[in-house]
């Protein structure tokens, strides 16, 4: 296979209450649990998108990173060929913990569609296929720590063989609201800011 | 050039049977895994599944290994792996990896409330006991991309071979019935009351069944099964709980896999579709088809047989119609009676003999994923 180098065009960090892009803090407020981080974050970067408060909170974590991420480079008339590769450890337990707690009691048993349908993690990648109209490849990965070599050789894979333009790639773990998003966008364009290799050093940041 | 792959082990632990023969045996026969069931454990009300004897998968288990430690699936999981890993000679070194794929793995501990029971709930821990009991030295990738994640794997597996990044990749998929995933889909009210009936007019949703399966992909022609021409993986970006009324994002991983595979859609001679008897997904799968011009191509879904195996479903479904290639029949699409689906689409009422050279997999699921893989068959195999 034609080996092509491969850029990261643009990074965005949200951990511990504040939004980190490009290596610049764009947002930051004082600690508070993340249903009002998001909701204060969604006001803040003025987003139009009232479904944002019908997803789970995992959903909303990789709505967010990818909303600064992808609206500056997407367009609507014409297609994005963007794949999306995310991965975490949690999976979607913080959600699926929920949903037992809903079938747990025989006495008070109440399983609802509208979580059971957050119960796969995959299902943060449909919301931001919807949001930015992405109609390309899609997987979603668990492993027990941030994989920088997967995830990068996976994304690279999927630009070499032309199954997609540019990969969002990184890692979305929630779980009981401690959270972290590492987001970024690699493509074939070459942006001498950031090396691949130091990828693992832009996640620790 | 890019590296050609292929299947060269298959195995699967279903309701039907414990390896590959005695499942098709039991397809032959018209045999269904799928019975009602009452179990106040898992469902208030009696329900259709296709679920496995836990004295057969112990007893299976026992002649393998002596150890307690392992969950349900767990032990499904070795088992669907042990006779492949065996049986290929392949070293287990840096350059095999290990692709597990599940929707919820070992859902059913969260109802210990216990920290190591929680703990046992994450996929990553499911796939490093499964990957220990082998000793591979490579760390687990785990696929959970809902009802396509069986089929992904496979995708994923040979993407990575091409890449170089291994030689072998050993693949098992796998989802067990549960509470959580019965209480959900009922309450989505997806559930046939009777063994579901893809395609056909009289659908009312699924069954749900449980199952593991297990393959080899390699770069290595020798003893091969099977060649991966093509695959794709596309998003319909319409719905996350319904698929896209044109099927787009069926229709488009369809083409992507066939242009990768460099053929035309007149030389498929089976599909191996979901069918997962849904009003929705069927209806969408025949639109998607008909877009595509592949109406006339046979199509089975194996659900009738099996039940929705979640996570499972793809590979298993895989293992078989490389089967159904290789012995040249076409399975019955078991459940099917009058066509129930808006565009002609060619459901196969009887088991048919017939040449097949060229197969193709399709799944869909939840999040609005689509997966399709493109099969030749073995030259030799003809």
């Amino acid at each position: 296979m034609t080996q092509n180098k491969t850029y990261i065009q643009s990074y965005i960090t949200i951990q511990n209450n504040e939004i980190v892009l490009n290596g610049t803090s764009v947002f930051k407020i004082e600690p508070t649990d993340f249903g009002d981080f998001s909701k204060q974050a969604y006001r803040n970067f003025d987003i139009q998108y009232p479904k944002f408060f019908k997803m789970d909170a995992l959903s909303k974590l990789a709505f967010l990173g990818s909303e600064l991420l992808l609206s500056p480079i997407t367009s609507a008339e014409q297609e994005n060929n963007i794949a999306l590769v995310l991965a975490n450890k949690s999976s979607s337990l913080d959600t699926d913990v929920k949903y037992q707690e809903s079938i747990s009691d025989k006495e008070n048993y109440y399983p609802s569609p509208a979580v059971f349908v957050y119960t796969l993690p995959n299902i943060c990648l449909g919301e931001i296929s919807i949001r930015h109209q992405l109609k390309s490849e899609n997987s979603f990965f668990i492993f027990d720590a941030f994989n920088s070599e997967f995830l990068l050789n996976y994304s690279e894979v999927l630009l070499n063989t032309n199954k997609a333009d540019s990969v969002l790639c990184g890692w979305v773990e929630f779980f009981k609201d401690d959270y972290k998003a590492f987001l970024c966008v690699i493509s074939a364009e070459e942006n001498t800011k950031y090396t691949n290799e130091n990828i693992n050093t832009l996640y620790n940041q | 050039m890019t590296k050609e792959i292929y299947i060269t082990q298959t195995n699967c632990i279903t309701p039907l049977g414990f390896d590959v023969e005695s499942n098709i045996e039991a397809i032959l026969r018209g045999e269904s895994g799928i019975q009602l069931h009452s179990a106040l454990s898992l469902m208030p009300m009696p329900f259709y599944a296709a679920i496995i004897n836990d004295e057969k998968i112990n007893s299976a288990f026992e002649k393998i290994s002596t150890e307690k430690k392992y969950s349900r699936l767990e032990k499904m999981m070795i088992l669907a792996l042990e006779p492949i890993i065996k049986n290929s000679g392949v070293e287990l070194n840096s350059k095999t990896a290990f692709i597990l794929s599940t929707t919820k793995g070992n859902v059913t501990a969260l109802k210990n409330n216990s920290e190591e029971s929680f703990n046992n709930a994450h996929l990553d821990v499911l796939a490093k006991n499964v990957s220990d009991f082998f000793g591979f030295k490579t760390q687990p990738i785990v696929v959970s991309n809902a009802c396509v994640s069986g089929i992904l794997a496979v995708s994923v597996a040979k993407r990575m071979i091409q890449s170089e990044l291994y030689d072998t990749i050993f693949v098992v998929a796998g989802d067990e019935i549960s509470e959580f995933v019965l209480s959900g889909f009922n309450a989505f009210q997806a559930m046939s009351d009777l063994p579901c009936k893809p395609y056909s007019k009289n659908r009312t949703g699924v069954s749900l069944g449980e199952a593991t399966a297990a393959v080899l992909l390699s770069a290595e022609a020798k003893n091969a099964k099977i060649k991966v021409i093509g695959d794709s993986s596309i998003n319909d970006a319409n719905h996350i709980s319904g698929p896209s009324r044109t099927g787009e994002g069926l229709f488009r991983s369809i083409q992507n896999a066939l242009k990768e595979a460099q053929i035309n859609s007149d030389k498929i001679h089976y599909i191996s579709a979901h069918g997962t008897a849904t009003p929705f997904n069927d209806e969408m799968e025949a639109i998607a088809l008909n877009r595509l011009n592949l109406q006339n191509a046979p199509i089975n879904s194996l659900k009738g047989f099996y039940g929705h195996t979640l996570g499972a479903s793809g590979l298993l479904e895989t293992v078989i119609a490389i089967e159904s290639a290789n012995q040249n029949i076409l399975f019955e699409s078991k459940g099917f009676d009058e066509i129930g689906v808006s565009e002609a689409i060619n459901v196969i009422e009887k088991n048919l003999e017939k040449k097949i050279e060229y197969f193709l997999k399709t799944a869909s699921g939840f999040g609005g994923c689509n997966t399709a893989v493109v099969f030749e068959k073995i030259k030799s195999n003809l």
